[in-house]
C-alpha cells in the first residue's frame, strides 16, 4: 500500500474563546492551604508560560472577571481616573492575547525573547482560599538587536478553587513606569 | 548661506519629498533653530499651573522651560537655566515654588525669572548688576495664551498667534466648548511614548486615514473576534469598540471622513466613528446625562452646534495635537534626528459625569498608552521608517497621493477630496519650507 502523507496540519487560528480548562490543572491540583511554597511555585510556572509565549495559557490562570494592571505611575491610585500603560478587563485581555497569536502583529516581527526572574516571595494577606502575593520581578525582552531590561514589583491577588489557583488581579509596578517608553507588547 | 541653505528647496518637490530631511543631522539642528526656536511651540495649559508659585518643566524643541504662574498671577514661560554657570534650575516636572533656587551656588529667582539673590556677591567685578535683564533665567521672548492653551516662541517678531493659528483656534475652542461648565482641566496623568525616528513622521500619521486597516489588522481581528458576553467593567468595552472602528473597509476610509488642511502647516481629520457607543453616543445613558448638561448650561442651540463639530485628529504645527472627541492632547519633543518622545494627555471637561471622564481614560489607555494593543504597531511604523530611511534605497518618497484631485476650502485651506490624499503632509512640508528658508526659498509648493 502506498504510503500516504499526512496533510500539515494547519496554522492554527487564534482561538475565539479562551480555553478555560487549565492544563496545569493536573499539576496543581492539590488539597493544600494557600501558602507560601505553592505560591511561589504558582508564580514561577506563570513566568515561565509567559517567556515560553504560551499566552493563550497564560490567560487561562485569569478567573472570569480577572484584570491586568500596569500602571502609568508610582503610587496610582486605580485605574479608572488616571491612564495605565496597560490596564485590562477580563474581555481586553482576552482581545490582548488573541492578538499576540496574530501573525500580522507588526510590532512582534520579529518577536521578543523574554527571560524573567521572580523573586522575593512574600504573602502579604489571605487566608486559605485567597491572598495577595508580593514579588519581585526582572525581565529582560530581547527584540531586533536591543535588549531592555525591566524592574518591579508584582502584586497578585490569588484566589483557589477547586483545588486550582487562579488570578483574579495582576498589578506590576514598574520601576520607571513613568519614563519615555517604546512599547510594550509581552505582558510582564 | 551655508551649503544646506542652497539645497533645501531641492528637498522638497511636487508629490514628492528627499528622504534626507528625515535622515540628516545637519537639517535636524537647522529644524531647531528655524522651527522649534521660532514658531509658536504649544508649551502647556493653564490648568496646569492654576495658582501663583504652579509651575511645570517641560521642552520647547530640546531647550528646557518653565511653565510657571508668577506672584501676580501671570503666566510665564523661562528657560530652565542658571544665568551663572549653565545649570537646569528646576528638576522636578511640577510643582510648587516661591522661588526658583539653583542647586549648584545658591542663585535664586524670582518666579518670573529675574535674580532675587546672589550668595558671595561681593566677590564679583564691578559692574556686576543682579538688575541686569540678561542675567535671569530669561524670560521666553513672546508667551501667549489662547483660552488655557499656552504657546510660546523664542523669536521677538513673527506672526501673533491667532493669525499662526488661523482657522485652527476652532479646534481648540472644540476641546474647550464641550465642557457644560466651559472649562477644561489636564487631568489623569501622562503617557510618554518614545521612538528611533524623527518627529516628523508622527505628525505625519496622525491624519493619515490609509493605514489603520492595514497597520492595526492584528487589533482589528483580535477585537473583531471577541465575544461581548466576556466580564467588562467598561474599559475594555471602550478599547474594543475602538479597535473595531479601524477595521471598516477602504471604501469608507476614502469617502466618509475627510480631510482639511490650512495655512502654516496645520490639519485636522474629520470623524471616522459611525458607532453610537464611542463618539455620537446618543443612545449611551452616559452620554443622554452629557448632553442633558450641555444643553442645560449652554442652551439647546448651542449644545447641537457643539456636538455637530465632529473632528478626529486637529495637528497644529509643529508640535501639538489635539483630539476633542476624547479630550486628548499629544506633545511632540524631538530629542535627536532620530529620535522622538511624545507626550500624551487628556482633559477632564467641568460639569460632564465622572463616567465620562473614565471613559476618556479608557480611550487615552487604547490609542495613546504605551502599552496599547494599537499605538504599538504605530511606533514600530516609526522605527521602521527611520530603519529604512537610512539605506541606500529609493532618494524620494511618494507623497502625492490626492494630488492632484485635493480642492480649495475656505479660511486659506484645502482639502482632500478623497480622505485618505496626503495633502496634510504636504501642506505641513510647504509650512517646513517656509520656516526652514525664512520665507526665501522659491515656493515649490508640495502642496500646489
Amino acid at each position: 500500500m502506498a504510503k500516504r502523507r499526512r496533510p500539515k496540519p494547519k496554522p492554527r487560528a487564534p482561538s475565539r474563546r479562551p480555553v478555560l480548562v487549565a492544563r496545569h490543572r493536573a499539576a496543581l491540583r492539590v488539597s493544600e492551604t494557600l501558602d507560601l511554597n505553592r505560591c511561589e511555585r504558582f508564580l514561577q510556572h506563570e513566568a515561565r508560560l509567559l517567556d515560553d509565549g504560551k499566552f493563550d495559557d497564560w490567560l487561562a490562570l485569569f478567573t472570569p472577571d480577572g484584570s491586568y494592571w500596569v500602571p502609568s505611575e508610582p503610587d496610582q491610585d486605580n485605574p479608572h481616573d488616571t491612564v495605565s500603560l496597560i490596564y485590562d478587563d477580563r474581555r481586553l485581555l482576552e482581545t490582548r492575547v488573541r492578538r499576540l497569536a496574530s501573525p500580522r502583529i507588526y510590532s512582534q516581527e520579529p518577536r521578543s525573547r523574554t527571560s524573567r526572574i521572580v523573586s522575593n516571595v512574600s504573602i502579604e494577606d489571605g487566608d486559605n482560599n485567597a491572598c495577595t502575593v508580593r514579588s519581585k520581578l526582572l525581565m529582560v525582552e530581547y527584540r531586533r538587536g536591543g535588549q531592555r531590561l525591566f524592574a518591579g514589583t508584582a502584586f497578585h491577588r490569588l484566589v483557589q478553587a477547586d483545588g486550582l489557583i487562579l488570578i483574579a488581579s495582576k498589578r506590576v509596578n514598574l520601576l520607571n513606569c513613568d519614563a519615555p517608553l517604546d512599547g510594550i507588547v509581552v505582558p510582564f | 548661506m551655508s551649503n544646506i541653505d542652497a539645497e533645501l528647496d531641492r528637498l522638497i518637490a511636487p508629490g514628492r519629498v528627499h528622504r534626507r530631511i528625515y535622515t540628516d543631522p545637519a537639517i535636524f539642528e537647522l529644524e531647531m533653530d528655524r522651527i522649534f526656536g521660532a514658531a509658536w511651540i504649544y508649551v502647556g495649559h493653564e490648568s496646569q499651573i492654576k495658582k501663583p508659585g504652579d509651575y511645570f518643566a517641560t521642552r520647547m524643541g530640546r531647550k528646557p522651560v518653565v511653565l510657571v504662574r508668577d506672584e501676580q498671577g501671570a503666566v510665564r514661560v523661562i528657560h530652565n537655566q542658571c544665568a551663572h554657570r549653565g545649570a537646569m534650575v528646576v528638576a522636578t516636572d511640577q510643582g510648587k515654588a516661591a522661588e526658583f533656587i539653583c542647586c549648584y551656588h545658591g542663585w535664586t529667582y524670582h518666579l518670573d525669572g529675574r535674580i532675587k539673590a546672589v550668595p558671595l556677591n561681593h566677590g564679583y567685578p564691578q559692574g556686576f548688576d543682579t538688575k541686569n535683564p540678561k542675567m535671569a533665567m530669561l524670560p521666553v521672548p513672546r508667551v501667549k495664551s489662547y483660552r488655557g492653551f499656552v504657546f510660546a516662541s523664542d523669536a521677538s517678531d513673527g506672526p501673533g498667534l491667532e493669525e499662526w493659528l488661523g482657522h485652527m483656534t476652532t479646534s481648540l475652542d472644540d476641546m474647550i466648548d464641550r465642557a457644560p461648565e466651559g472649562e477644561i482641566e489636564i487631568a489623569g496623568g501622562v503617557f510618554k511614548h518614545a521612538y528611533d525616528g524623527n518627529w516628523k513622521v508622527y505628525f505625519e500619521n496622525l491624519c493619515d486615514a490609509a493605514h489603520p486597516l492595514f497597520t492595526h489588522r492584528s487589533s482589528i481581528d483580535a477585537a473583531q473576534q471577541q465575544s461581548d458576553d466576556v466580564h467588562s467593567d467598561g474599559a475594555g468595552e471602550i478599547a474594543i469598540r475602538q479597535m473595531r472602528q479601524n477595521g471598516a473597509p477602504y471604501s469608507f476610509w476614502e469617502s466618509q471622513v475627510g480631510i482639511w488642511t490650512y495655512p502654516n502647516g496645520h490639519s485636522y481629520l474629520g470623524d471616522y466613528h459611525d458607532d453610537a457607543k464611542l463618539v455620537a453616543a446618543l443612545k449611551d445613558p452616559v452620554f443622554r446625562e452629557y448632553i442633558a448638561a450641555l444643553e442645560r448650561k449652554k442652551g439647546k442651540a448651542e449644545a447641537k452646534r457643539v456636538l455637530e463639530v465632529r473632528r478626529w485628529n486637529s495637528n497644529i504645527y509643529p508640535n501639538v495635537s489635539l483630539m476633542s472627541q476624547f479630550q486628548q492632547l499629544r506633545v511632540v519633543h524631538p530629542i535627536a534626528v532620530n529620535r522622538t518622545v511624545v507626550h500624551s494627555y487628556s482633559f477632564r471637561l467641568k460639569g460632564a459625569p465622572d463616567q465620562m471622564f473614565r471613559n476618556t481614560i479608557s480611550f487615552a489607555n487604547i490609542v495613546n498608552g504605551t502599552g496599547s494593543l494599537v499605538l504599538t504597531d504605530d511606533l514600530e511604523i516609526y522605527n521602521r521608517l527611520e530603519m529604512g530611511m537610512s539605506s541606500e534605497g529609493s532618494e524620494w518618497l511618494q507623497i502625492g497621493r490626492g494630488y492632484q484631485s485635493d480642492v480649495g476650502d475656505a479660511h486659506g485651506g484645502r482639502r482632500g477630496k478623497n480622505s485618505t490624499s496626503e495633502v496634510y503632509i504636504r501642506n505641513m512640508l510647504d509650512a517646513w519650507l517656509g520656516l526652514m528658508t525664512k520665507g526665501h526659498a522659491a515656493p515649490v509648493r508640495a502642496a500646489s
